[in-house]
């Protein structure tokens, strides 16, 4: 197995894995600090592609339209908040669920009345095509480079913020005692308002870079939103670096998996086993994944400290 | 008190049995089974688009007979679409159920449709078991069966002298069909065979693999949102220049308006196509342009055929809905005005008929934006490889 081959396939991993820590580091902040479960988190990437792809054509230019959407998103969530799920922190788990299942319904719908229920076009910046030179003959997509790039940075954004500033400082005290913060005069409500927008706006990131290269279609949403709670599951629920090694480990481990097991399993038995198993295999890898960790770390792998 | 209460009962229930028979006679009920919800639903509405037009052209009496549509949602689950098929059977007491995109969905929904003594057509979704050894007569399907279409590739793709040829296909019974399918008519070496995971939305690892086996085509069944993230991927990895891309059910009227320019030069097999010329199919593509503003797609075409069908049947029994027999004896005539032209069903009620060979493209929109056209014929009267697996005889 030639070495460029791997390094290319671990590159996709990683590109996985950053575009699923998007959508887990909000999913996780939700829930850590509001203990809120938030199934409608992949409508709101629905939304940040849907809002990206329109704006990027009403104006013509893609930052501008990535920046539109971003904002777009971050009104959306905290609509969202205000109007449905403020009253939903006090109830339990099976209500949030029932909830935010049908705000999936709600979006999906509202998204193929404005659009239609077929995928619009979206495409990329003609200078964001192409590939760079990575030595040793591994040649890379550059928009994917561009998703590892914009993931990364967001990660160490968000450890800024929540490690280093006020904001943060409020949003680590709101996850480990909500009463005590109020008590102290911080005005929880309008907190947690900008905590979920902050999350939803993560979200529309990662549907945003995902709309060039993915269907913009109602749904698309849902199809992500399986792998990012087994990441947040691996992570350790309400912990962010849990989410971002969780995801990291996710998509390297899922990429791999369907690169590499087949002709993996061949070497071992034959090439009709291969055939069979390795696809079912590959694409139950992360579950099994997932049901390990569960049975050794029950908490997850770097667990929020509460 | 009680008396009147009774008297009441007894007054109905004897005006209801005086009605019933009437009633009955008078009647049709379709139950529609297709995709409404999540990414499949673009093709469950262009399903339906196409069977309220057919209703329209029927002035919305099939077969001469008021008619009633209920369309249900499988939601692409086969469990889904099962107990929404035993609701239409056993509580709307249906007469027909039609429909079905996914081989899946079919297998879970046929059996037990017919099984309940009810009449089935299928018109897409083509699993080779039901054409074969679980055919039925109270089975048709107005389609095809899944491997006749890359037949028909796999025989171009010989033709042109293609050798190593990378094959790809969701990992779900229509997927095993289509590649089964390929290698019966392809003659040249296959250069390897994958299976992906349905709906799975990047394919950057599969092509990665694909790109170092250096293959000289490939060959892809991917339809609905899978096909338009495939192609996308596929070109943006700038692939297309160097292996060139064939492929079957990926390509088609509803996802050209998400791919545009990627899907130019694209190759297709299919039984249909909006530029096929007949009187039928200019009727139904022209008047589907009217009313929905854009071009159906083959699905809608094959649920036009089904009610068409489903129309000639309750005719040659004027009505009769007891006569099943009568109508199965009609609709094996294949006795309607198809859009796809002049075909005839196998004993196996699997159409015989003609596979074409499709491309994309420019269209004559101001952007050039593609559609499909007909190259030529790679099949006439063509039948599926299952027909002797069937026992069915008449």
């Amino acid at each position: 197995m030639n070495l460029v081959l791997i390094a290319e396939q671990t590159l996709n991993g990683l590109q996985l894995g950053v575009m699923l820590f998007l959508m887990a580091a909000g999913l996780t902040l939700i829930f850590g600090i509001m203990n809120l479960v938030n199934l409608a988190h992949g409508s709101l990437y629905m939304v940040g592609a849907y809002l990206a792809t329109w704006f990027t054509q009403a104006t013509g230019s893609w930052p501008l339209g990535v920046l539109l959407a971003l904002g777009g998103t971050l009104l959306v969530g905290m609509a969202v908040e205000l109007v449905a799920l403020r009253n939903l922190y006090e109830r339990d788990h099976l209500d949030q669920v029932l909830a935010t299942f049908g705000l999936i319904l709600f979006f999906n719908e509202l998204v193929a009345i404005l659009w239609g229920r077929s995928s619009i076009y979206s495409s990329l910046p003609g200078y964001l095509i192409g590939h760079v030179e990575l030595g040793g003959g591994l040649r890379y997509p550059l928009y994917r480079l561009v998703i590892i790039g914009a993931g990364l940075a967001t990660a160490a954004g968000l450890w800024y913020v929540v490690a280093r500033t006020r904001l943060g400082m409020l949003i680590r005290a709101g996850a480990s005692n909500r009463g005590m913060v109020a008590a102290l005069g911080i005005n929880i409500r309008l907190l947690y308002t900008v905590v979920f927008g902050f999350g939803a706006a993560l979200a529309g990131l990662a549907g945003l870079l995902a709309g060039p290269i993915y269907a913009v279609q109602p749904g698309m949403g849902e199809q992500i939103l399986i792998q990012v709670f087994v990441v947040i599951v691996i992570g350790g629920i309400g912990s962010i670096r849990g989410a971002l090694a969780g995801a990291l480990i996710v998509g390297v481990v899922d990429t791999l998996g369907r690169a590499f097991l087949k002709p993996a399993l061949a070497e071992i038995f034959t090439q009709s086993v291969a055939d069979a198993a390795g696809p079912a295999l590959a694409s139950m890898l992360i579950y099994l994944l997932m049901a390990a960790v569960l049975a050794f770390r029950p908490a997850g792998l770097f667990p929020a400290a509460r | 008190m009680k008396y009147t209460h009774r008297a009441v009962i007894a007054a109905v229930l004897a005006a209801g049995l005086f009605a019933a028979p009437a009633a009955a006679q008078q009647k049709l009920k379709i139950g529609f089974i297709s995709t409404f919800s999540g990414p499949g639903g673009i093709i469950g509405q262009d399903m339906k688009n196409s069977v309220e037009l057919a209703l329209d052209h029927l002035n919305r009496k099939v077969g001469g007979l008021e008619t009633e549509i209920i369309y249900g949602d499988d939601q692409q689950k086969p469990d889904v679409g099962k107990q929404v098929s035993d609701e239409m059977v056993k509580k709307h007491h249906v007469n027909f159920v039609a429909g079905i995109i996914w081989s899946n969905v079919m297998l879970a929904v046929a059996p037990s449709v017919t099984g309940a003594g009810t009449l089935m057509i299928g018109t897409n979704a083509g699993p080779h078991q039901m054409s074969g050894e679980l055919c039925n007569e109270r089975y048709f399907t107005t389609s095809w069966q899944n491997d006749q279409t890359p037949e028909a590739m796999g025989k171009y793709m010989s033709d042109q002298g293609l050798n190593d040829v990378y094959l790809m296909a969701p990992n779900y019974a229509a997927g095993k069909d289509m590649l089964t399918g390929f290698k019966r008519t392809f003659k040249g070496r296959i250069a390897g065979e994958v299976y992906t995971t349905v709906n799975q939305p990047d394919y950057q690892a599969e092509i990665a693999q694909l790109r170092a086996k250096n293959p000289k085509a490939v060959m892809v069944f991917y339809p609905g949102g899978m096909g338009i993230n495939f192609l996308k991927q596929y070109s943006q990895a700038g692939l297309r220049g160097q292996f060139p891309l064939y492929s079957v059910f990926t390509v088609d009227e509803l996802t050209l308006p998400a791919l545009k320019h990627t899907a130019l030069g694209q190759y297709e097999t299919r039984i249909w196509s909006p530029d096929l010329k007949n009187p039928a199919n200019e009727k139904f593509v022209g008047d589907y342009k009217k009313k929905y503003g854009k071009l159906p797609s083959f699905y809608g075409a094959q649920s036009y055929d089904g009610i068409m069908l489903i129309d000639s049947a309750v005719r040659a029994v004027k009505g009769n809905l007891a006569d099943q027999k009568g109508m199965i004896a009609a609709m094996r005539k294949a006795n309607f005005h198809s859009v796809r032209g002049k075909f005839a069903f196998g004993h196996n009620h699997t159409p015989i008929q003609n596979f074409y060979l499709l491309k994309a493209v420019a269209g004559p929109t101001p952007g050039g934006d593609p559609v499909m056209e007909i190259q030529k014929t790679v099949f006439a009267n063509y039948k599926d490889s299952y027909e002797q697996k069937c026992k069915m005889k008449w």
